[in-house]
């Protein structure tokens, strides 16, 4: 058990090390960051004297292992953009992202499950139909245009809602939370419904397609035969197999949830890690971009190995298995 | 819920309470697309920073809401008769600093010799000064390499900081960015201006209260805001959302599609003007070949012809019309109407005429046009990428091919920045925050050297009209001045080097109750907002 976490997280290093990578060499095609950084005034000569400085007139080896070199020691360097640390502003902008991304994935989870299992066993419903229809919009529009909608709706037009913004925030040592003021909690409806949405359809569909499949197998034809009630036979036997693909795929979608979160905190003014991105992509502040980018990576390395583990937890034939390896 | 009401009414009577001891209480909500970068206020040389920073610091000179030269932290600026290199300040007595600290000659030298150092983004701006030196208190000289009549046309986004505050923080330099340290700066000040930081969250939000010690408070400028609030809201939807759903009172970056439903909506107000920025085509007139054409051994672009035949080429009108929705002023100069030498003449427009163009360009050997590569931006200007496909068709009915290439403003000006510049076709804006023709001539049309022409694209090069323009920086006979000035322009627009497009316009959108026009530059000045009909 320890030595298949041990060799996850060796497994995970590499992949850390290859995104950075990956990300450094396409750095190049983001543009040059001098041309943002000096006002319309500089000269040539400034312009190469701050390139000299910030060592951009290296070649790229170089810089790459400059970069893996500090950042080994927990050294990100300084944003091109706001002069501040990027270690410090990643920190800053993490528990904005953590608090929708968490409560967008439980949104997503314990309501697709409920209305996947719901749409299983009343297969024939109005209500199962209606909602399945409807999942059908969640899985094809667009992000953004929900989130614009959403914003229109309950901002613009009821006024019930912030459409940005995170509202007032409370400091907890170095995490700052929104969920502990009223204007924090309503500012995050919405890009928690913006977020969650397809992702919560998602998952309700595979609920219900794993489902249908499991009611159909024999163990539960056999604990039907045995007289065992319907509610019991639907929630202890079949939900339970049918969890399996479920957490794999919403560990995942947690992980993107975290990381993609750029078009939704785009959208809602949320200052999180996503708008972070966004911002450093069109200045071409290299040193967020790369920091952000091994951060994603090391998201969905932890994400991936504590799906793992949750497999573990679900499937008893796993943890006989596991120890030997076998994956 | 109970405990909520009682809070709320005890806030309110003590609200009331306030205001009939006090000024009224009045939050000016504040948003536009981008942030500031950092509160230091010689760190970066960019529009927005100095826009938010003009509420917390201020220069000597400043300009007011026309875009006039008036006093700010100098009452009064000569340059000495006994020695035409020196520019005598006199400086504003009585301002206090918001820490207290009195603002004297000493925080004048420490601040413009910080705005001179390596790790300043102001420098480009003070190249021609060689010291600044105190005479007494209230007193100081800036001794420019040579005579210089447009020292204070440089100063006005050039402010002044508190030298003991800085000492004490440590903050003598602005931001290295090869430090690993945040300058207190970035996100601290003390200023003298209308507003008082209060705190400050980059890309979040930004709270100023009203600095009741002001020293310019006047009828002119009311000072009625007792807070301010600035946040950035990066999407235009979002933007407009906010502010039609009353969470914000003002916002700038209004996108050009929803003017018109602002305009209509009860209760806000729209106002447009336009901006000191001029949108134009550049071209490579000096290599002897091109790259990216089509025609062998030869540059089109070195004819005059066949710059004059594109520029007779393009139907202003319709992109005024079409891709800016009557959003710019269409024009025939590189140069914006608040710039010393501009003229109606020279800011005509070109009439488009297809047939006189084809003309022209036959008679310059090509008859069937020539292919070239156009480089483009596709986020910087208010519909960049638009305007280079409208120009792309336009010049397609002459005959000339242009192969558009929209990308980001990171990838697009170092194109033209590089030295040799890598396009040979390219769009790009100009503002003047000099409001002199000097600035064009210097950046524009000067040769590219280590001191000149950083944005020439051009590869111009043309040794006379190079000395006419370097004579401007120290002639200070105003009326000669402005007749070289004048005899520049009739030279370059008869060579037509860049192909003029409009003069960008601005749209700001806000509540009813205040009324803030468009800033030339861009900056409003909120501490002329006076609230009216509440």
């Amino acid at each position: 058990m320890l030595a298949y976490v041990l060799r996850s997280l060796a497994q995970g290093a590499v992949v850390l090390v290859a995104v950075a990578f990956i990300a450094f060499s396409m750095f190049r095609f983001v543009g040059d960051p001098i041309a943002n950084m000096v006002g319309q005034e500089a000269s040539m000569a400034d312009r190469e004297e701050l390139a000299r400085r910030l060592g951009l007139d290296q070649p790229f080896p170089i810089q790459f292992l400059h970069f893996l070199g500090n950042a080994l020691q927990g050294d990100f360097g300084i944003s091109y953009r706001q002069g501040r640390p990027v270690s410090a502003l990643i920190a800053e902008r993490l528990p904005a992202t953590v608090e929708l991304a968490v409560l967008s994935a439980l949104f997503a989870t314990v309501l697709g499950v409920a209305l996947g299992v719901y749409a299983a066993i009343r297969r024939r419903g109005v209500l199962a139909n209606a909602v399945m229809t409807l999942s059908l919009v969640g899985v094809s529009l667009p992000t953004f245009l929900i989130g614009i909608g959403l914003i229109y709706v309950f901002a613009v037009e009821l006024r019930w809602l912030p459409s940005f913004g995170r509202g007032e925030t409370v400091r907890i040592g170095w995490w700052t939370t929104g969920l502990l003021t009223w204007s924090g909690l309503q500012s995050l409806i919405l890009p928690v419904l913006t977020l969650g949405f397809f992702q919560l359809t998602l998952i309700m569909r595979l609920v219900r397609s794993e489902m249908l499949e499991v009611m159909r197998s024999d163990f539960i034809r056999f604990a039907r035969a045995r007289g065992i009630p319907a509610r019991v036979i639907e929630f202890r036997h079949a939900l339970r197999n049918t969890m399996i693909p479920v957490v794999t795929i919403a560990g995942l979608q947690l992980g993107s949830v975290i990381a993609f979160a750029i078009v939704t905190e785009t959208v809602f003014q949320w200052p999180g890690l996503g708008a972070l991105f966004v911002n450093a992509v069109q200045f071409a502040d290299v040193p967020v971009m790369a920091a952000y980018l091994v951060f994603v990576a090391f998201v969905f390395v932890v994400v991936n190995l504590l799906t793992d583990l949750a497999y573990l937890a679900l499937d008893p034939r796993l943890r006989a298995a596991a120890p030997k390896g076998a994956r | 819920m109970s405990a909520r009401k009682l809070a709320l009414a005890v806030a309110l009577s003590a609200a009331t309470m306030l205001t009939a001891i006090s000024a009224e209480a009045r939050t000016l909500r504040w948003a536009r697309s981008g942030d500031a970068l950092t509160l230091d206020p010689h760190a970066q040389n960019e529009g927005p920073t100095h826009a938010l920073n003009h509420h917390i610091y201020e220069p000597l000179v400043m300009r007011d809401r026309a875009g006039k030269l008036v006093p700010g932290l100098a009452t009064s600026w000569k340059i000495l008769e006994s020695d035409k290199n020196v520019w005598e300040f006199k400086l504003r007595q009585d301002v206090k600093f918001h820490n207290g600290n009195p603002f004297n000659a000493d925080d004048v030298v420490f601040s413009l010799q910080r705005a001179m150092a390596p790790t300043s983004d102001m420098k480009g701006l003070l190249t021609s000064v060689e010291s600044v030196s105190k005479v007494d208190d209230y007193t100081v000289h800036v001794k420019t390499k040579g005579p210089n009549p447009l020292l204070v046309n440089n100063l006005t986004n050039t402010f002044i900081m508190d030298k003991e505050w800085s000492e004490s923080n440590n903050v003598q330099k602005p931001q290295d960015f090869k430090n690993k340290e945040e300058n207190f700066a970035v996100r601290n000040a003390n200023g003298t201006g209308p507003f008082i930081l209060v705190s400050r969250e980059p890309d979040v939000k930004t709270v100023m209260k009203r600095n009741d010690n002001y020293w310019g408070k006047s009828a002119e400028v009311p000072l009625e805001i007792s807070e301010l609030i600035y946040t950035p809201i990066k999407s235009d939807a979002t933007r407009v959302a906010a502010l039609l759903s009353g969470e914000v009172d003002f916002v700038q970056d209004v996108p050009v599609q929803d003017i018109e439903r602002l305009k209509s909506t009860q209760n806000l107000r729209v106002t447009t003007g336009p901006e000191n920025r001029t949108i134009f085509f550049g071209m490579d007139v000096g290599s002897k070949d091109l790259k990216t054409d089509n025609v062998e051994g030869k540059n089109p672009f070195a004819d005059k012809k066949v710059r004059q035949a594109m520029n007779m080429a393009i139907n202003r009108a319709a992109i005024q019309r079409v891709v800016m929705r009557g959003q710019s002023v269409p024009t025939g100069v590189i140069m914006p109407p608040f710039v010393n030498g501009w003229t109606p003449e020279l800011d005509k427009a070109p009439a488009p005429d297809v047939n006189k163009a084809k003309a022209l360009l036959a008679e310059a050997g090509y008859p069937n046009g020539f292919q070239v590569t156009l480089h483009c931006p596709n986020d910087r200007y208010v519909n960049d990428e638009g305007i280079c496909q409208a120009v792309v068709g336009m010049l397609g009915q002459i005959g000339i091919k242009a192969n558009l290439v929209s990308q980001s403003k990171t990838l697009h000006f170092p194109l033209v920045q590089k030295n040799p510049p890598e396009t040979e076709f390219f769009l790009i804006g100009w503002g003047v925050p000099t409001f002199d023709s000097e600035y064009i001539f210097s950046f524009l049309y000067h040769t590219r050297d280590a001191k000149y022409g950083s944005w020439n694209a051009l590869r111009l090069s043309d040794p006379e009209l190079d000395k006419k323009i370097e004579s401007l920086s120290s002639e200070t006979d105003t009326a000669k001045r402005n007749a070289t000035i004048a005899e520049i322009w009739k030279k370059v627009q008869d060579e037509t080097y860049y192909l003029p497009i409009h003069h960008q316009m601005l749209a700001y959108a806000m509540k009813a109750n205040v009324d803030i026009p468009v800033d030339p530059e861009n900056q409003p000045k909120l501490k002329y907002v006076s609230f009216k009909g509440m």
